[in-house]
């Protein structure tokens, strides 16, 4: 997933890296050559990087070499994922499960989700009044969402948990990260197996009912958790760490709860954590932004300065949760946008709302200057964020 | 004016529900659009169309002047 690019430093955790945001002012459309020699197209401004999206003439197959994302396992028996794949595989797959993914549909997890982010909240409280909010709450609350909709077991929510959290935990050795992947594929596999002698009332049972083949209803499920966890673990932890930072966005949302939906929305511009995740192949000849694109050329959209276009978000660096910017590309653009998108909104608001109703005193346990962020991508986050109340 | 939807293109993200539940919601079994109130009427209507249209990343929909 980690494709190497043009560097991910930054000198301000609030704005994008800095290298990024030098070619939106000096090159929007440009031929990068990348530390490690490899060339690519690199289109930083909302126009191009969504008509590049939105085209299928730019590709998700990364089994070809010459695709920024491809790697050295992707091999010709590599079996793609929905992320890696195209039209027409992509649609019957997309198609085959977005449905559990209606605006609708979500609206009914609302208490369930409630729930969760209770518990988490009581067992905040009822420890010491200082804790690492990662791990009391931006973690454990996508995955024990995830492990319901997928129907994983109550007995085996502390099985799933653990090795979710122990394959994002930031200290974690590719040898023990691999061996976390190894466990919940298998334990996947399992529960697969067993829905199929008894289907239940959740998501993988549905697709084993509607004949998808076993094999790729593992790989979804798969997917699933590690496209949801991380990427909602931390936009809650970048939001909240915002909020207490600059404390007149947290007495604006306090003041007036009904701008929680577009908190979210903003924050989710202000941070387009996925950084890199815009990578694609031209398997035709296009134009992009008057610059000619061949077949076989490398292209990297930037939806992180895209999101800072001043053309499209007037001021694009002030915070403003009025603003209900849904044309964002947080979550991409074009026919792989994020299948859980609504999930993670429904997530985010809740978190929000009601971590700031329950606990009204909390605060940064640490200069917001020595917040660890992750910087190295794919996603940027924070690592730990010590909070207190 | 009326809204028009190419369901081929459709990729079900519900981008169009957010901006107004009352003129779109999706088909239970594979997420794509149904248009509800394919002709706006009032001005925050047809501004919330012609949001829709901005948004949908299937670029699937469109806001047509009926002849
Ligand atoms: C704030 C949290 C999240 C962010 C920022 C995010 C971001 C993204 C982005 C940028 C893409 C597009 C990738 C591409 O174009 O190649 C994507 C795709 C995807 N996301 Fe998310 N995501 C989030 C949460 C979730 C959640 C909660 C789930 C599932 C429960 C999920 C499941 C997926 C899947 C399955 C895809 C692939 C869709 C396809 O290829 O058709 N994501 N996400
Ligand atoms: S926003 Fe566009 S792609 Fe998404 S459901 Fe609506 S019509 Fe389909």
């Amino acid at each position: 997933m980690a494709t190497p690019t043009i560097s991910l430093d930054r000198t301000d955790p609030y704005r994008p890296p800095t290298e990024h945001v030098r070619l939106q002012e000096d090159a929007p459309i440009s031929w990068v050559q990348l530390a490690d020699g490899r060339q690519m197209w690199v289109l930083t401004q909302h126009e191009d990087v969504r008509a590049m999206l939105a085209d299928r003439r730019f590709s998700s197959d990364r089994r070809d070499p010459r695709h920024p994302s491809h790697q050295p396992y992707m091999g010709p028996d590599h079996r793609p994922g929905l992320i890696e794949m195209d039209a027409p595989d992509h649609t019957r797959v997309r198609r085959s499960v977005v449905g559990e993914f209606t605006v609708q549909k979500l609206a009914a997890w609302r208490p369930r989700i409630q729930e969760i982010v209770d518990a988490s909240i009581d067992d905040m409280l009822a420890g010491p009044a200082e804790t690492d909010l990662v791990q009391a709450l931006s973690l454990p609350v996508p995955s024990a969402v995830i492990a319901e909709l997928l129907g994983v077991p109550y007995a085996d929510h502390d099985f799933f948990q653990d090795n979710s959290a122990e394959f994002v935990r930031a200290g974690a050795t590719a040898e023990e990260r691999g061996a976390a992947v190894g466990r919940l594929k298998a334990y996947i596999a399992e529960l697969v197996q067993e829905k199929t002698k008894s289907p239940g009332e959740d998501l993988l049972s549905r697709q084993i009912l509607a004949g998808t083949d076993p094999e790729e209803v593992v790989s979804l499920g798969f997917l699933l958790l590690i496209a949801g966890h991380e990427t909602t673990a931390n936009m809650i932890s970048l939001s909240v760490a915002t909020l207490l930072d600059r404390r007149e966005h947290l007495a604006e949302l306090r003041d007036n709860p009904e701008r929680t939906v577009g908190a979210v929305e903003e924050l989710l511009r202000y941070f387009t954590i996925a950084e890199i995740g815009a990578a694609r192949l031209a398997i035709e000849d296009v134009e992009i932004g008057g610059v000619q694109i061949r077949a076989g050329e490398a292209v990297l959209g930037l939806t992180n300065t895209a999101n800072r276009d001043p053309l499209v978000f007037p001021e694009p660096d002030e915070l403003d949760f009025t603003r209900m910017a849904r044309n964002h590309l947080a979550f991409g653009f074009g026919p792989h946008q994020c299948l859980g998108q609504n999930l993670a909104r429904l997530e985010l608001e809740i978190v929000l709302a009601t971590l700031l109703r329950r606990i009204p005193t909390l605060r940064l346990a640490v200069p917001f200057t020595e917040i660890p962020f992750k910087e190295k991508g794919p996603n940027y986050g924070v690592y730990e964020l010590k909070v207190a109340w | 004016m009326r809204i028009t939807a190419n369901q081929d293109r459709c990729v079900g993200a519900g981008q169009c529900v957010l901006v107004d539940p009352e003129a779109f919601d999706q088909n239970d079994a594979d997420g794509t659009v149904i248009v509800l109130r394919p002709n706006p009427g009032t001005e925050p209507e047809i501004a919330r169309a012609r949001e829709a249209v901005n948004v949908c990343p299937g670029r699937t929909l469109a806001l047509v002047e009926e002849s």
